[in-house]
Protein backbone atom coordinates (compact mmCIF):
# COMPACT_ATOMS: atom_id res chain seq x y z
CA UNK A 1 0.00 0.00 0.00
CA UNK A 2 3.24 2.40 0.79
CA UNK A 3 3.50 2.18 -3.56
CA UNK A 4 0.36 3.35 -4.05
CA UNK A 5 -1.55 -0.51 -4.62
CA UNK A 6 -3.61 -1.83 -3.04
CA UNK A 7 -3.53 -6.10 -3.26
CA UNK A 8 -7.89 -7.36 -2.26
CA UNK A 9 -6.70 -11.01 -3.57
CA UNK A 10 -4.74 -11.89 -0.55
CA UNK A 11 -7.66 -13.61 1.67
CA UNK A 12 -8.66 -15.81 -1.27
CA UNK A 13 -4.79 -17.00 -2.00
CA UNK A 14 -4.55 -18.09 2.12
CA UNK A 15 -8.20 -20.58 0.84
CA UNK A 16 -6.11 -21.23 -2.29
CA UNK A 17 -3.05 -21.89 -0.69
CA UNK A 18 -4.39 -24.10 1.74
CA UNK A 19 -6.44 -25.81 -0.37
CA UNK A 20 -3.63 -26.30 -3.17
CA UNK A 21 -1.09 -27.80 0.10
CA UNK A 22 -3.45 -30.16 1.76
CA UNK A 23 -5.18 -31.93 -1.65
CA UNK A 24 -1.71 -32.10 -2.96
CA UNK A 25 -0.31 -33.87 -0.07
CA UNK A 26 -3.37 -35.83 0.61
CA UNK A 27 -4.54 -36.55 -2.84
CA UNK A 28 -1.25 -37.01 -4.15
CA UNK A 29 1.33 -38.72 -2.45
CA UNK A 30 3.70 -35.37 -2.34
CA UNK A 31 5.13 -35.07 0.95
CA UNK A 32 4.28 -31.99 2.67
CA UNK A 33 7.61 -29.82 2.17
CA UNK A 34 7.25 -30.65 -1.63
CA UNK A 35 3.19 -29.67 -1.69
CA UNK A 36 4.03 -26.29 0.04
CA UNK A 37 7.01 -25.48 -2.74
CA UNK A 38 4.50 -26.14 -5.34
CA UNK A 39 1.95 -24.21 -4.19
CA UNK A 40 4.18 -21.35 -3.17
CA UNK A 41 5.41 -21.19 -6.91
CA UNK A 42 1.55 -21.17 -8.00
CA UNK A 43 0.93 -18.54 -5.82
CA UNK A 44 4.09 -16.41 -6.65
CA UNK A 45 2.92 -17.01 -10.91
CA UNK A 46 -0.44 -15.07 -9.65
CA UNK A 47 1.13 -12.67 -7.77
CA UNK A 48 3.12 -11.83 -10.97
CA UNK A 49 -0.02 -11.72 -13.08
CA UNK A 50 -1.73 -9.62 -10.52
CA UNK A 51 1.55 -7.38 -10.81
CA UNK A 52 2.07 -7.61 -14.80
CA UNK A 53 -2.22 -6.83 -15.05
CA UNK A 54 -2.09 -3.61 -13.05
CA UNK A 55 1.08 -2.24 -13.89
CA UNK A 56 0.38 -2.82 -18.27
CA UNK A 57 -3.22 -1.86 -18.09
CA UNK A 58 -2.76 1.37 -15.50
CA UNK A 59 -5.85 0.26 -13.93
CA UNK A 60 -6.61 0.57 -10.28
CA UNK A 61 -5.67 -2.25 -8.35
CA UNK A 62 -8.55 -2.21 -6.46
CA UNK A 63 -10.47 -3.40 -9.51
CA UNK A 64 -7.86 -5.70 -10.98
CA UNK A 65 -7.60 -7.50 -7.13
CA UNK A 66 -10.62 -7.63 -6.54
CA UNK A 67 -11.42 -9.28 -9.93
CA UNK A 68 -8.03 -11.45 -8.85
CA UNK A 69 -10.25 -12.29 -5.50
CA UNK A 70 -13.11 -13.75 -6.65
CA UNK A 71 -11.54 -15.80 -9.50
CA UNK A 72 -9.13 -16.92 -6.93
CA UNK A 73 -11.75 -18.12 -4.73
CA UNK A 74 -14.16 -19.19 -6.68
CA UNK A 75 -11.72 -21.67 -8.44
CA UNK A 76 -10.33 -23.12 -5.35
CA UNK A 77 -14.01 -24.13 -4.30
CA UNK A 78 -14.67 -25.17 -7.36
CA UNK A 79 -11.88 -27.57 -7.89
CA UNK A 80 -12.01 -28.41 -4.27
CA UNK A 81 -15.57 -30.08 -5.38
CA UNK A 82 -14.40 -31.67 -8.09
CA UNK A 83 -11.39 -33.39 -6.34
CA UNK A 84 -12.72 -34.27 -3.36
CA UNK A 85 -16.53 -33.37 -3.47
CA UNK A 86 -16.29 -31.00 0.08
CA UNK A 87 -15.10 -27.69 0.67
CA UNK A 88 -13.01 -28.72 3.84
CA UNK A 89 -10.20 -31.53 4.27
CA UNK A 90 -8.66 -32.83 6.77
CA UNK A 91 -6.07 -35.58 7.98
CA UNK A 92 -3.01 -34.32 6.88
CA UNK A 93 -1.17 -34.90 10.19
CA UNK A 94 -0.38 -38.60 8.82
CA UNK A 95 1.25 -37.36 5.82
CA UNK A 96 4.89 -37.27 5.38
CA UNK A 97 6.73 -34.29 6.38
CA UNK A 98 3.78 -33.08 8.38
CA UNK A 99 6.23 -33.37 11.86
CA UNK A 100 8.72 -31.08 10.20
CA UNK A 101 6.35 -28.27 8.79
CA UNK A 102 4.36 -28.31 11.98
CA UNK A 103 7.34 -27.76 14.18
CA UNK A 104 8.57 -24.70 11.99
CA UNK A 105 5.35 -23.18 11.55
CA UNK A 106 2.97 -24.02 13.85
CA UNK A 107 5.34 -25.07 17.23
CA UNK A 108 4.32 -23.88 20.96
CA UNK A 109 7.73 -22.11 22.72
CA UNK A 110 7.92 -21.84 26.49
CA UNK A 111 9.73 -18.88 27.73
CA UNK A 112 9.37 -18.26 31.21
CA UNK A 113 6.33 -20.74 32.15
CA UNK A 114 4.06 -19.16 29.47
CA UNK A 115 3.17 -20.77 26.24
CA UNK A 116 4.11 -18.50 22.85
CA UNK A 117 2.72 -19.47 19.31
CA UNK A 118 5.91 -19.77 16.87
CA UNK A 119 3.89 -17.62 14.78
CA UNK A 120 4.55 -14.44 17.37
CA UNK A 121 8.32 -15.04 16.41
CA UNK A 122 7.52 -14.96 12.45
CA UNK A 123 5.34 -12.11 12.90
CA UNK A 124 7.97 -10.07 14.84
CA UNK A 125 10.95 -11.73 12.24
CA UNK A 126 8.26 -10.40 9.29
CA UNK A 127 8.09 -6.85 11.02
CA UNK A 128 11.92 -6.60 11.42
CA UNK A 129 12.64 -7.84 7.87
CA UNK A 130 10.27 -5.25 6.34
CA UNK A 131 11.23 -2.40 8.72
CA UNK A 132 14.80 -2.68 7.21
CA UNK A 133 13.75 -3.52 3.63
CA UNK A 134 11.20 -0.40 3.65
CA UNK A 135 13.80 1.89 5.95
CA UNK A 136 17.04 0.74 4.82
CA UNK A 137 17.52 -0.35 1.84
CA UNK A 138 17.52 1.15 -1.80
CA UNK A 139 14.21 -1.43 -2.66
CA UNK A 140 12.57 -0.08 0.25
CA UNK A 141 13.16 3.67 -0.97
CA UNK A 142 12.22 2.90 -4.45
CA UNK A 143 8.72 1.24 -2.88
CA UNK A 144 8.09 5.16 -1.31
CA UNK A 145 9.05 6.95 -4.33
CA UNK A 146 6.83 4.67 -6.56
CA UNK A 147 3.82 5.46 -3.93
CA UNK A 148 4.24 8.57 -3.80
CA UNK A 149 4.24 10.12 -7.11
CA UNK A 150 5.42 7.57 -9.78
CA UNK A 151 5.99 10.21 -12.33
CA UNK A 152 8.83 12.01 -10.28
CA UNK A 153 9.93 8.18 -9.76
CA UNK A 154 10.21 7.56 -13.21
CA UNK A 155 11.75 10.53 -13.83
CA UNK A 156 14.74 9.77 -11.57
CA UNK A 157 15.05 6.12 -13.29
CA UNK A 158 13.27 3.99 -10.80
CA UNK A 159 11.90 0.66 -12.40
CA UNK A 160 8.37 1.70 -11.05
CA UNK A 161 6.60 -1.30 -12.84
CA UNK A 162 9.70 -4.06 -11.53
CA UNK A 163 8.68 -2.36 -8.33
CA UNK A 164 4.85 -2.73 -8.46
CA UNK A 165 5.27 -6.53 -9.45
CA UNK A 166 7.59 -8.02 -7.14
CA UNK A 167 5.11 -6.26 -4.19
CA UNK A 168 2.20 -8.09 -5.37
CA UNK A 169 4.40 -11.05 -5.39
CA UNK A 170 5.56 -10.29 -1.56
CA UNK A 171 1.89 -10.10 -0.75
CA UNK A 172 1.05 -13.31 -2.61
CA UNK A 173 4.11 -14.90 -0.32
CA UNK A 174 2.88 -13.51 2.85
CA UNK A 175 -0.54 -14.98 2.15
CA UNK A 176 1.42 -18.45 1.35
CA UNK A 177 2.90 -18.25 4.63
CA UNK A 178 -0.22 -17.65 6.52
CA UNK A 179 -1.74 -20.58 4.83
CA UNK A 180 0.93 -22.97 5.63
CA UNK A 181 0.62 -21.60 9.23
CA UNK A 182 -2.92 -22.81 9.40
CA UNK A 183 -2.99 -25.96 7.66
CA UNK A 184 -0.11 -27.01 10.29
CA UNK A 185 -2.46 -25.25 12.74
CA UNK A 186 -5.50 -26.94 12.29
CA UNK A 187 -4.30 -29.99 9.69
CA UNK A 188 -6.14 -29.49 7.20
CA UNK A 189 -7.98 -26.45 4.85
CA UNK A 190 -10.84 -24.76 4.26
CA UNK A 191 -12.22 -23.14 1.12
CA UNK A 192 -13.07 -20.26 2.72
CA UNK A 193 -9.72 -19.92 5.12
CA UNK A 194 -8.43 -16.21 4.75
CA UNK A 195 -12.31 -14.48 3.98
CA UNK A 196 -11.59 -11.15 4.57
CA UNK A 197 -8.27 -11.29 5.62
CA UNK A 198 -7.43 -8.72 2.68
CA UNK A 199 -9.81 -5.69 4.72
CA UNK A 200 -8.67 -6.61 7.99
CA UNK A 201 -4.95 -5.83 6.44
CA UNK A 202 -6.31 -2.46 5.17
CA UNK A 203 -7.26 -1.58 8.17
CA UNK A 204 -4.25 -2.47 10.21
CA UNK A 205 -1.90 -0.58 7.94
CA UNK A 206 -4.57 2.71 7.51
CA UNK A 207 -4.66 2.80 11.35
CA UNK A 208 -0.88 2.16 11.51
CA UNK A 209 -0.61 5.76 9.57
CA UNK A 210 -0.13 4.40 5.67
CA UNK A 211 -1.87 6.83 3.57
CA UNK A 212 -4.25 5.44 1.21
CA UNK A 213 -3.05 7.61 -1.74
CA UNK A 214 0.59 5.62 -0.74
CA UNK A 215 4.43 7.51 -0.53
CA UNK A 216 4.07 7.01 3.31
CA UNK A 217 4.07 4.29 6.05
CA UNK A 218 5.85 2.32 8.08
CA UNK A 219 5.90 -1.65 9.27
CA UNK A 220 6.03 -0.72 13.05
CA UNK A 221 2.52 1.81 12.28
CA UNK A 222 1.13 -1.15 10.95
CA UNK A 223 2.10 -4.26 13.27
CA UNK A 224 0.80 -2.04 16.00
CA UNK A 225 -2.53 -1.05 13.91
CA UNK A 226 -2.55 -5.24 14.10
CA UNK A 227 -1.94 -5.26 17.03
CA UNK A 228 -5.19 -2.99 18.07
CA UNK A 229 -7.27 -4.72 15.91
CA UNK A 230 -6.41 -7.82 17.94
CA UNK A 231 -6.84 -6.24 21.42
CA UNK A 232 -10.05 -5.33 20.75
CA UNK A 233 -11.24 -7.91 19.03
CA UNK A 234 -10.50 -10.28 22.03
CA UNK A 235 -10.70 -7.38 24.25
CA UNK A 236 -14.51 -6.67 23.53
CA UNK A 237 -15.74 -9.92 24.41
CA UNK A 238 -13.88 -10.11 27.80
CA UNK A 239 -15.24 -6.52 28.66
CA UNK A 240 -18.80 -7.75 28.33
CA UNK A 241 -19.77 -5.57 25.28
CA UNK A 242 -21.49 -7.41 22.39
CA UNK A 243 -19.02 -8.43 19.75
CA UNK A 244 -21.13 -7.14 17.24
CA UNK A 245 -20.00 -3.35 18.61
CA UNK A 246 -16.34 -4.03 17.43
CA UNK A 247 -17.66 -3.87 13.72
CA UNK A 248 -18.92 -0.66 14.44
CA UNK A 249 -16.00 0.55 16.24
CA UNK A 250 -13.47 -1.19 13.30
CA UNK A 251 -15.10 0.85 11.22
CA UNK A 252 -14.81 4.33 12.43
CA UNK A 253 -10.86 3.67 13.78
CA UNK A 254 -10.88 3.24 9.87
CA UNK A 255 -12.50 6.24 8.82
CA UNK A 256 -10.46 8.51 11.29
CA UNK A 257 -7.26 6.99 10.67
CA UNK A 258 -8.01 7.85 7.22
CA UNK A 259 -9.13 11.57 7.56
CA UNK A 260 -5.98 12.09 10.04
CA UNK A 261 -3.64 10.73 7.13
CA UNK A 262 -5.30 12.94 4.36
CA UNK A 263 -4.67 16.13 6.69
CA UNK A 264 -0.95 14.95 6.69
CA UNK A 265 -0.82 14.56 3.51
CA UNK A 266 -2.55 17.82 2.43
CA UNK A 267 0.14 20.19 5.23
CA UNK A 268 2.76 18.46 3.54
CA UNK A 269 2.18 17.65 -0.07
CA UNK A 270 1.66 21.75 -1.04
CA UNK A 271 3.50 23.15 1.40
CA UNK B 1 42.88 25.92 -16.67
CA UNK B 2 41.86 24.41 -19.82
CA UNK B 3 37.92 23.39 -19.07
CA UNK B 4 36.07 21.18 -21.41
CA UNK B 5 33.69 22.37 -23.45
CA UNK B 6 30.08 20.95 -23.95
CA UNK B 7 28.54 22.86 -27.09
CA UNK B 8 25.49 21.45 -28.42
CA UNK B 9 24.99 22.22 -31.96
CA UNK B 10 21.26 21.09 -33.14
CA UNK B 11 21.30 21.64 -36.91
CA UNK B 12 17.75 21.66 -39.50
CA UNK B 13 16.11 20.03 -37.20
CA UNK B 14 12.15 18.31 -38.18
CA UNK B 15 9.95 16.87 -36.01
CA UNK B 16 6.44 15.82 -36.83
CA UNK B 17 3.69 14.44 -34.70
CA UNK B 18 1.07 13.18 -37.07
CA UNK B 19 0.04 16.21 -38.94
CA UNK B 20 1.51 18.27 -36.73
CA UNK B 21 4.75 20.21 -37.87
CA UNK B 22 6.27 20.88 -34.26
CA UNK B 23 9.50 21.74 -35.22
CA UNK B 24 10.93 22.84 -38.84
CA UNK B 25 13.95 23.36 -39.46
CA UNK B 26 14.98 24.21 -36.36
CA UNK B 27 19.09 25.08 -35.72
CA UNK B 28 20.77 26.12 -32.70
CA UNK B 29 24.18 26.21 -30.61
CA UNK B 30 24.44 26.33 -27.11
CA UNK B 31 27.85 27.09 -25.30
CA UNK B 32 29.47 25.84 -22.12
CA UNK B 33 29.20 28.82 -19.60
CA UNK B 34 26.55 30.62 -20.83
CA UNK B 35 23.21 30.95 -20.12
CA UNK B 36 21.33 30.04 -23.49
CA UNK B 37 17.28 31.08 -23.57
CA UNK B 38 14.96 29.06 -25.24
CA UNK B 39 12.09 31.55 -25.82
CA UNK B 40 8.62 31.71 -27.30
CA UNK B 41 4.72 31.12 -26.42
CA UNK B 42 2.82 28.08 -24.90
CA UNK B 43 2.95 25.43 -28.29
CA UNK B 44 5.32 27.23 -30.09
CA UNK B 45 7.65 24.39 -29.88
CA UNK B 46 10.00 24.57 -27.11
CA UNK B 47 8.98 21.77 -25.39
CA UNK B 48 9.59 19.75 -28.20
CA UNK B 49 13.02 20.98 -28.56
CA UNK B 50 13.82 20.06 -24.82
CA UNK B 51 12.60 16.82 -25.19
CA UNK B 52 14.32 16.41 -28.60
CA UNK B 53 17.90 17.46 -26.58
CA UNK B 54 16.79 15.54 -23.71
CA UNK B 55 16.37 12.34 -25.05
CA UNK B 56 13.00 11.44 -24.74
CA UNK B 57 11.98 11.47 -28.30
CA UNK B 58 13.95 11.25 -31.52
CA UNK B 59 14.15 14.22 -34.25
CA UNK B 60 12.30 12.98 -37.57
CA UNK B 61 15.38 15.07 -39.51
CA UNK B 62 18.31 16.91 -38.82
CA UNK B 63 21.80 16.88 -36.69
CA UNK B 64 22.07 16.57 -32.97
CA UNK B 65 26.24 16.89 -31.97
CA UNK B 66 27.50 17.15 -28.10
CA UNK B 67 31.11 18.93 -28.82
CA UNK B 68 31.29 17.98 -32.54
CA UNK B 69 30.17 14.72 -31.79
CA UNK B 70 26.83 13.13 -33.51
CA UNK B 71 24.77 11.94 -30.81
CA UNK B 72 21.32 9.53 -30.75
CA UNK B 73 19.65 9.92 -27.57
CA UNK B 74 16.84 6.73 -27.68
CA UNK B 75 15.70 7.58 -24.02
CA UNK B 76 16.42 10.10 -21.34
CA UNK B 77 18.87 7.72 -19.39
CA UNK B 78 21.01 7.75 -22.28
CA UNK B 79 20.98 11.76 -22.37
CA UNK B 80 21.55 12.07 -18.86
CA UNK B 81 25.03 9.72 -18.93
CA UNK B 82 26.18 12.02 -21.33
CA UNK B 83 25.83 14.64 -18.88
CA UNK B 84 22.45 16.38 -19.97
CA UNK B 85 19.86 16.84 -17.40
CA UNK B 86 16.56 18.10 -17.52
CA UNK B 87 15.15 19.94 -14.47
CA UNK B 88 11.04 19.81 -14.80
CA UNK B 89 8.74 22.31 -13.92
CA UNK B 90 7.84 19.02 -11.75
CA UNK B 91 10.96 19.10 -10.27
CA UNK B 92 10.62 15.01 -9.42
CA UNK B 93 10.93 16.42 -5.53
CA UNK B 94 9.06 14.08 -3.63
CA UNK B 95 7.03 16.51 -0.73
CA UNK B 96 6.26 13.52 1.94
CA UNK B 97 10.18 11.90 1.25
CA UNK B 98 12.82 13.52 3.09
CA UNK B 99 15.41 15.79 1.74
CA UNK B 100 18.35 13.21 1.60
CA UNK B 101 16.56 10.56 0.47
CA UNK B 102 15.04 13.27 -2.53
CA UNK B 103 18.39 14.00 -3.13
CA UNK B 104 19.54 10.55 -4.10
CA UNK B 105 16.17 9.64 -5.61
CA UNK B 106 17.34 6.40 -8.19
CA UNK B 107 21.00 7.20 -7.13
CA UNK B 108 21.07 5.84 -3.70
CA UNK B 109 24.57 5.48 -2.56
CA UNK B 110 24.86 1.92 -1.15
CA UNK B 111 27.40 0.54 1.63
CA UNK B 112 26.54 -3.01 0.73
CA UNK B 113 26.28 -4.36 -2.38
CA UNK B 114 24.98 -7.35 -1.75
CA UNK B 115 21.68 -6.18 0.43
CA UNK B 116 21.45 -2.73 -1.59
CA UNK B 117 21.89 -1.53 2.09
CA UNK B 118 21.85 2.70 2.08
CA UNK B 119 24.36 4.38 3.07
CA UNK B 120 22.95 7.24 4.88
CA UNK B 121 25.52 9.00 6.80
CA UNK B 122 26.92 9.81 3.38
CA UNK B 123 23.88 10.54 1.90
CA UNK B 124 22.90 12.93 4.92
CA UNK B 125 26.13 14.60 4.35
CA UNK B 126 26.56 14.99 1.35
CA UNK B 127 22.94 16.97 1.08
CA UNK B 128 24.00 19.20 3.42
CA UNK B 129 27.26 19.59 1.53
CA UNK B 130 25.70 20.40 -1.62
CA UNK B 131 22.96 22.17 -0.57
CA UNK B 132 25.35 23.78 1.17
CA UNK B 133 26.61 25.33 -2.65
CA UNK B 134 23.30 26.58 -3.24
CA UNK B 135 23.16 28.97 -0.20
CA UNK B 136 20.53 26.63 1.45
CA UNK B 137 21.40 25.74 5.19
CA UNK B 138 19.51 22.79 6.00
CA UNK B 139 20.45 21.55 9.78
CA UNK B 140 18.34 18.58 9.82
CA UNK B 141 18.06 16.78 6.23
CA UNK B 142 15.44 14.58 7.44
CA UNK B 143 13.08 16.93 7.23
CA UNK B 144 10.10 16.79 4.72
CA UNK B 145 10.87 17.87 1.08
CA UNK B 146 7.37 19.38 1.29
CA UNK B 147 8.41 21.70 4.27
CA UNK B 148 10.89 23.47 2.14
CA UNK B 149 10.12 26.69 0.36
CA UNK B 150 9.15 26.80 -3.55
CA UNK B 151 12.53 28.03 -4.34
CA UNK B 152 14.74 26.02 -2.16
CA UNK B 153 13.11 22.80 -3.77
CA UNK B 154 13.97 24.04 -7.28
CA UNK B 155 17.70 24.69 -6.40
CA UNK B 156 17.94 21.18 -4.73
CA UNK B 157 16.21 19.72 -8.02
CA UNK B 158 19.55 21.57 -9.63
CA UNK B 159 22.20 20.80 -6.81
CA UNK B 160 20.75 17.10 -7.64
CA UNK B 161 21.66 17.63 -11.22
CA UNK B 162 24.98 18.73 -10.53
CA UNK B 163 26.12 16.43 -7.94
CA UNK B 164 25.17 13.28 -10.42
CA UNK B 165 27.70 14.78 -13.28
CA UNK B 166 25.39 17.59 -15.38
CA UNK B 167 27.03 19.72 -17.84
CA UNK B 168 24.22 20.72 -19.55
CA UNK B 169 21.45 22.01 -17.80
CA UNK B 170 18.05 22.31 -18.90
CA UNK B 171 15.90 24.32 -16.36
CA UNK B 172 12.19 24.33 -17.71
CA UNK B 173 10.45 27.39 -16.60
CA UNK B 174 12.44 27.35 -13.04
CA UNK B 175 10.67 30.78 -11.94
CA UNK B 176 6.80 30.44 -13.47
CA UNK B 177 5.65 28.98 -10.18
CA UNK B 178 7.58 31.16 -7.45
CA UNK B 179 6.78 34.83 -5.48
CA UNK B 180 9.35 37.08 -6.70
CA UNK B 181 11.83 36.69 -3.81
CA UNK B 182 12.00 32.83 -3.98
CA UNK B 183 12.40 33.82 -7.97
CA UNK B 184 15.17 35.79 -7.18
CA UNK B 185 16.96 33.80 -5.44
CA UNK B 186 16.63 30.89 -7.51
CA UNK B 187 18.11 33.44 -10.03
CA UNK B 188 20.73 34.36 -8.19
CA UNK B 189 22.25 30.89 -8.37
CA UNK B 190 21.38 29.95 -12.11
CA UNK B 191 23.98 33.24 -12.86
CA UNK B 192 26.55 31.59 -10.33
CA UNK B 193 25.86 28.33 -12.86
CA UNK B 194 27.95 30.26 -15.37
CA UNK B 195 31.20 30.39 -13.55
CA UNK B 196 30.82 26.51 -12.86
CA UNK B 197 31.32 26.42 -16.80
CA UNK B 198 27.69 24.77 -17.11
CA UNK B 199 25.76 24.69 -20.23
CA UNK B 200 22.64 26.34 -19.20
CA UNK B 201 19.57 25.98 -21.32
CA UNK B 202 16.43 28.21 -19.70
CA UNK B 203 13.22 27.28 -21.00
CA UNK B 204 10.78 31.02 -20.74
CA UNK B 205 8.05 32.93 -21.59
CA UNK B 206 9.15 35.56 -19.02
CA UNK B 207 11.26 37.87 -21.47
CA UNK B 208 12.28 40.31 -18.41
CA UNK B 209 13.80 37.89 -16.60
CA UNK B 210 15.36 35.60 -19.20
CA UNK B 211 17.09 38.68 -20.76
CA UNK B 212 18.32 39.49 -17.14
CA UNK B 213 20.11 36.28 -17.28
CA UNK B 214 20.70 35.21 -20.23
CA UNK B 215 23.56 35.51 -22.93
CA UNK B 216 22.17 33.81 -25.99
CA UNK B 217 18.08 34.12 -26.85
CA UNK B 218 16.70 31.49 -29.32
CA UNK B 219 13.14 32.61 -30.48
CA UNK B 220 10.92 30.16 -31.63
CA UNK B 221 7.13 30.43 -33.18
CA UNK B 222 4.75 28.14 -34.52
CA UNK B 223 7.67 25.50 -34.56
CA UNK B 224 10.22 27.69 -36.41
CA UNK B 225 13.10 29.30 -35.19
CA UNK B 226 12.27 33.28 -35.47
CA UNK B 227 15.10 34.83 -34.09
CA UNK B 228 18.71 34.21 -32.75
CA UNK B 229 20.12 37.38 -30.70
CA UNK B 230 23.50 37.53 -28.38
CA UNK B 231 22.99 39.86 -25.64
CA UNK B 232 24.41 43.17 -26.83
CA UNK B 233 22.52 43.37 -30.04
CA UNK B 234 19.45 43.24 -28.82
CA UNK B 235 17.13 44.34 -25.51
CA UNK B 236 14.33 43.24 -23.64
CA UNK B 237 11.95 45.23 -25.77
CA UNK B 238 13.13 43.85 -29.05
CA UNK B 239 12.60 40.41 -27.98
CA UNK B 240 9.06 41.04 -27.37
CA UNK B 241 8.66 42.52 -30.53
CA UNK B 242 10.02 40.14 -32.65
CA UNK B 243 7.76 37.50 -30.14
CA UNK B 244 4.63 39.48 -30.50
CA UNK B 245 4.98 39.83 -34.19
Amino acid sequence: MISGEFDLSIGSLIGFSSMSLTLLTVETNLTMPVASLITLIMVLIIGYYNGITVVKSGLPSFIITLGSLFMIRGFTIAISKIITGRTQIGGIEESKGFNIMSSVFSNHLTIAGTNFPISIFWWMLFGVLGYFLLKHTQFGNWIFATGASQESAKLMGIPVQKVKISLFMLTAFCSWFIAVTQVTTFGGADVLRGEQKEFIAIIAVVIGGTLLTGGYGSIIGAMIGALIFGIVKQGIIFAGVDADWFQVFMGVMLVSAVLVNGAFRKKYAQG
Amino acid sequence: MLRDSNQIVLKNIYKNFGNVKALKDVSMTTDSGKINCILGDNGAGKSTLVNIISGVFLSDKGEYRINNKTVEFLNPHEAISAGISTVYQSLAIIPIMNIYRNFFLGNEPLNNKYFKIIDKDFAIETTIKELKKFDINIENPKRLAGTLSGGERQLLAIARALYFGAKILILDEPTSALGVKESNKVVEQIILLKEQNINVILVSHNIDQAFMLGDKFFIIKNGEMVGHLDKFETSAKSLRTILEK
